[in-house]
C-alpha cells in the first residue's frame, strides 16, 4: 500500500480540504465549459471527508459512493489519475471504465465503491466480515448519505453489523439533499444517528462543517470500534452547496438556506480559525493555495494527455 | 457407486469444500439450523444463520468475496433473489469490470425453484435467464445428484459469482455419485442419451422428461439425443452444435416460461451457427407466459410434458 498523506496537523487538513474543493470546482467548470461527463460533487462537505479519513490508519478500509472525491483525495489519491478516470481515460484508477461514479482504488484501501445509493452499505458488512475472519487489523469506514438512510439496505446493514459485531464505522454524511429532493420531504427526523440506538449500537451526530469536531468524534468512534469490535454510526451534519449533478443551476434550492450554509463554509471556518490562533500564517496559507492550484492544473494536464481506452478491451475484466 | 439424494449431494459438496479451504463459509436463512453437522465440524463462524434479509445476505457475500473469503449463500427460493439483485447484478456482476479489474467475486448463491411443492410463483419461478443475461455472472442448473455435487464443488472453486439453482422437483431424487473427489466443470454439457434423429436440449427437471420422451420415441424407431446443459452460462455451445450438426433438428425444453428465455437464446445460436444443416425449424418448449400457480395440477401442467416433447419431436420429423 502507498504511504498515506499525513493529516495529523490542522494545516494538513486545511490543505486536504482545499485540494478537494479546487479539484471538484475545476471538474464542475470543465463539465459546464467542455462537456466532459458531469460529476456528483460534495462541495461543502470537505470537513466530513477529511475529518473522518484523518482518524483512520493505513490498515483501515473505506467504502464510498458516487460522491467519493473527498474520501479518495483525503486518503491520498492522485488527483491526476482521478481526473483521468472522470474523463474516461486509460490512466484513471479504473482504466477509464468507472468514470466519476464508482472509483475504487484498492492500493489506497478504497474498495468496492458503488453508485447505487445504499450499495456501499450492502457490501461493507462483507468487507468487515473478511477483516474479522481473516484476522486483519483494520476496521471498515463506510460513507453514505441521508438518501441512503432511506433505503431498506441501511437498516439491514446496521442490524447485521450489530448482531455479528462487525467493526464498521458507518458515516452518514447528512448533506440535506437526496439527489434533487430535500431531506425534509423524505424523513420526519432531523438526524440519522437516532437509528443507532434502535439497533443497539453507538451513534452520534457531529457538526460536519467543523473538521476538528468531526476528527475528534471519528477518533472516539474508531477507538470504541477497535475496543468493542462493534459498529458505530457517526452522522456528520453538513450541506451540499452545489447541485446533484454538474452542471446544475440549483433553481430549486432555497436561497436563504444556501446562504446560511455558505456562511458556515468548512474551509473558510478552519482557515480563519487557524489564522486567528496563530496555527497558520498568511504566508503559509498563500503557499498552500499556490500548491493546490499547481496540483490541480497538473492533474488536468495529466488527464487530458492520457489516451482513451482501446475499444478492443470492451469485454475485458468481466470474468476472473 | 453410492446412491444418494440431491439434498445429500449438496451437503457433501459443502462439507468437502469447507474442509479443503478455510476461506469457504456458508451464510443464509437457516443454514446453521438445517446443517448442524457443518456447524459441528466447522464452527458457528463459518456456518451462519442470517436475518431474513436477502439484500444484506447477498451484499455481505459480495463484500466478503472481494476481500478474501469464498462465501456460499443459501437464499432459499429463487424469487427471493429479486431482493438480492443489486448486490449480485450491480456489484458482483459489474464492479470487476468497472473497477478496471481490481476485484474478483468468488461466491455461490444457492436458490430453489420449480414445480414440486405447490408453493406458487412467489416461491417457484425459474428465473435463471435473468442472471444469464447479466454480465459477470455464471449460472448452473444441474439435474443429477453427481452433477449437483460436482458442479457445486467447481462453483465454490471458481473465482466468479455463480448462481446455483436447485430444482425442487428433483431434490429428493437419488442417483449415483462417484466416491471421493469428483468435480464437474462449469460450462460443459453432458450427452444424457445419444441419438441420430433429433436433439433435445434441456436442463434441470425437464432432462428426465426428455429422457422419458426419448425412450417412448425409440419405441417408434425415432432416436432422440438428449443434452443436459448443466451450465447455462457459460454455455457449452460446442456440444449443442455438434449434436445438431449430426441430427439436423433441435427442440429446446425447459420449465421456465418460454418468452425471452434460455430456449430463445439457444434457438438463435443454432440458427446463427448451424442454419445450413437444419432440416426443420428449431422449436422451444417451455412454460406459458404466466406466473406458476400453487394448485398441484396447474403447477404440473406448467412444465413441458413427455407427451408434448414427443409431439414436438414428431412434428419436426414430419417436416422431412
Amino acid at each position: 500500500m502507498s504511504p498515506l498523506p499525513s493529516l495529523a496537523r490542522p494545516a494538513d487538513r486545511l490543505e486536504a480540504m482545499l485540494l478537494i474543493r479546487a479539484y471538484e470546482l475545476r471538474l464542475a467548470a470543465l463539465a459546464a465549459e467542455t462537456g466532459i461527463p458531469g460529476t456528483c460533487s460534495a462541495v461543502g462537505q470537505e470537513a466530513a471527508a477529511v475529518g473522518v479519513v484523518s482518524a483512520l490508519t493505513g490498515d483501515d478500509l473505506i467504502l464510498t459512493n458516487h460522491r467519493s472525491a473527498g474520501h479518495l483525495l483525503a486518503r491520498g489519491a492522485d488527483p491526476g489519475r482521478m481526473m483521468a478516470e472522470v474523463m474516461g481515460r486509460r490512466d484513471g484508477y479504473c482504466k477509464g471504465r468507472s468514470g466519476s461514479l464508482h472509483i475504487s482504488a484498492r492500493e489506497l484501501g478504497v474498495v468496492l465503491t458503488s453508485t447505487i445509493v445504499g450499495g456501499e452499505l450492502s457490501l461493507a458488512t462483507g468487507v468487515a466480515l473478511s477483516q474479522t475472519m481473516l484476522g486483519r487489523p483494520g476496521i471498515v469506514a463506510c460513507f453514505f448519505g441521508d438518501g441512503a438512510a432511506c433505503e431498506g439496505i441501511f437498516h439491514e446493514a446496521l442490524n447485521l453489523a450489530a448482531v455479528w459485531k462487525l467493526p464498521i464505522l458507518f458515516v452518514c454524511e447528512n448533506n440535506q439533499w437526496q439527489a434533487f429532493v430535500h431531506r425534509r420531504e423524505t424523513m420526519l427526523a432531523e438526524h440519522i444517528s437516532g437509528f443507532a440506538a434502535a439497533y443497539g449500537v453507538g451513534g452520534a451526530t457531529v457538526d460536519g462543517n467543523d473538521v476538528e469536531a468531526v476528527r475528534a468524534a471519528a477518533l472516539e468512534a474508531v477507538e470504541s470500534i477497535r475496543a468493542s469490535g462493534r459498529p458505530f454510526l457517526l452522522e456528520t451534519a453538513t450541506y451540499r452547496m452545489r447541485g446533484h449533478l454538474e452542471p446544475d443551476d440549483q433553481h430549486y434550492v432555497d436561497a436563504g438556506e444556501l446562504a446560511a450554509w455558505r456562511a458556515r463554509d468548512p474551509i473558510a471556518q478552519l482557515r480563519s480559525r487557524l489564522l486567528a490562533a496563530g496555527g497558520l500564517t498568511d504566508g503559509e496559507a498563500d503557499a498552500i493555495d499556490a500548491r493546490i492550484a499547481a496540483r490541480v492544473a497538473a492533474a488536468e494536464d495529466f488527464a487530458l494527455a492520457s489516451p482513451w481506452p482501446d475499444p478492443a478491451g470492451l469485454a475485458d475484466d468481466v470474468y476472473a | 457407486m453410492e446412491q444418494i439424494s440431491i439434498e445429500r449431494a449438496i451437503g457433501q459438496a459443502l462439507a468437502e469444500e469447507m474442509r479443503r479451504d478455510a476461506r469457504v463459509l456458508l451464510l443464509g436463512e437457516g443454514v446453521a439450523t438445517k446443517r448442524p453437522e457443518l456447524v459441528a465440524e466447522f464452527g458457528p463462524a463459518r456456518v451462519r444463520n442470517t436475518p431474513l434479509a436477502e439484500a444484506i445476505i447477498a451484499g455481505t457475500a459480495v463484500g466478503a468475496a472481494a476481500t478474501g473469503l469464498r462465501p456460499v449463500i443459501d437464499l432459499l427460493f429463487a424469487p427471493f433473489l429479486s431482493y438480492a439483485m443489486d448486490a449480485l447484478v450491480n456489484s458482483a456482476g459489474k464492479l470487476r469490470h468497472l473497477s478496471g479489474g481490481q476485484f474478483e467475486f468468488p461466491l455461490v448463491a444457492i436458490a430453489m425453484t420449480g414445480a414440486g411443492w405447490g408453493v406458487g410463483s412467489q416461491h417457484n419461478h425459474n428465473l435463471e435467464a435473468w442472471f444469464a443475461h447479466a454480465p459477470g455472472l455464471k449460472v448452473v442448473m444441474p439435474s443429477t445428484p453427481a452433477d449437483f455435487k460436482g458442479l457445486l464443488k467447481s462453483a465454490i472453486r471458481d473465482d466468479n459469482p455463480v448462481l446455483y439453482f436447485v430444482d425442487i422437483g428433483l431434490l429428493q431424487q437419488a442417483g449415483e455419485v462417484p466416491a471421493g473427489e469428483s468435480l464437474v466443470p462449469l460450462g460443459r454439457a453432458a450427452i444424457a442419451r445419444s441419438g441420430r434423429d433429433l436433439s433435445l436440449v434441456s436442463y434441470a427437471k425437464t432432462v428426465p422428461v426428455c429422457l422419458e420422451a426419448a425412450a417412448r420415441l425409440a419405441a417408434d424407431g425415432i432416436e432422440a439425443e438428449v443434452i443436459d446443459l448443466r451450465s447455462i452460462k457459460p454455455l457449452d455451445l460446442g456440444t449443442v452444435l455438434d449434436s445438431v450438426r449430426r441430427t439436423g433438428r433441435v427442440v429446446v425444453v425447459h420449465e421456465a416460461n418460454r418468452s425471452f428465455g434460455v430456449g430463445a437464446e439457444l434457438a438463435a445460436l443454432v440458427a446463427e451457427h448451424a442454419f445450413d444443416v437444419l432440416k426443420a425449424r428449431p422449436l422451444r418448449l417451455g412454460g406459458p407466459d404466466a406466473p406458476a400457480a400453487a394448485s398441484i395440477p396447474l403447477e404440473q401442467a406448467y412444465v413441458p410434458s413427455v407427451g408434448a416433447v414427443c409431439e414436438a419431436a414428431r412434428s419436426l420429423l414430419r417436416c422431412d
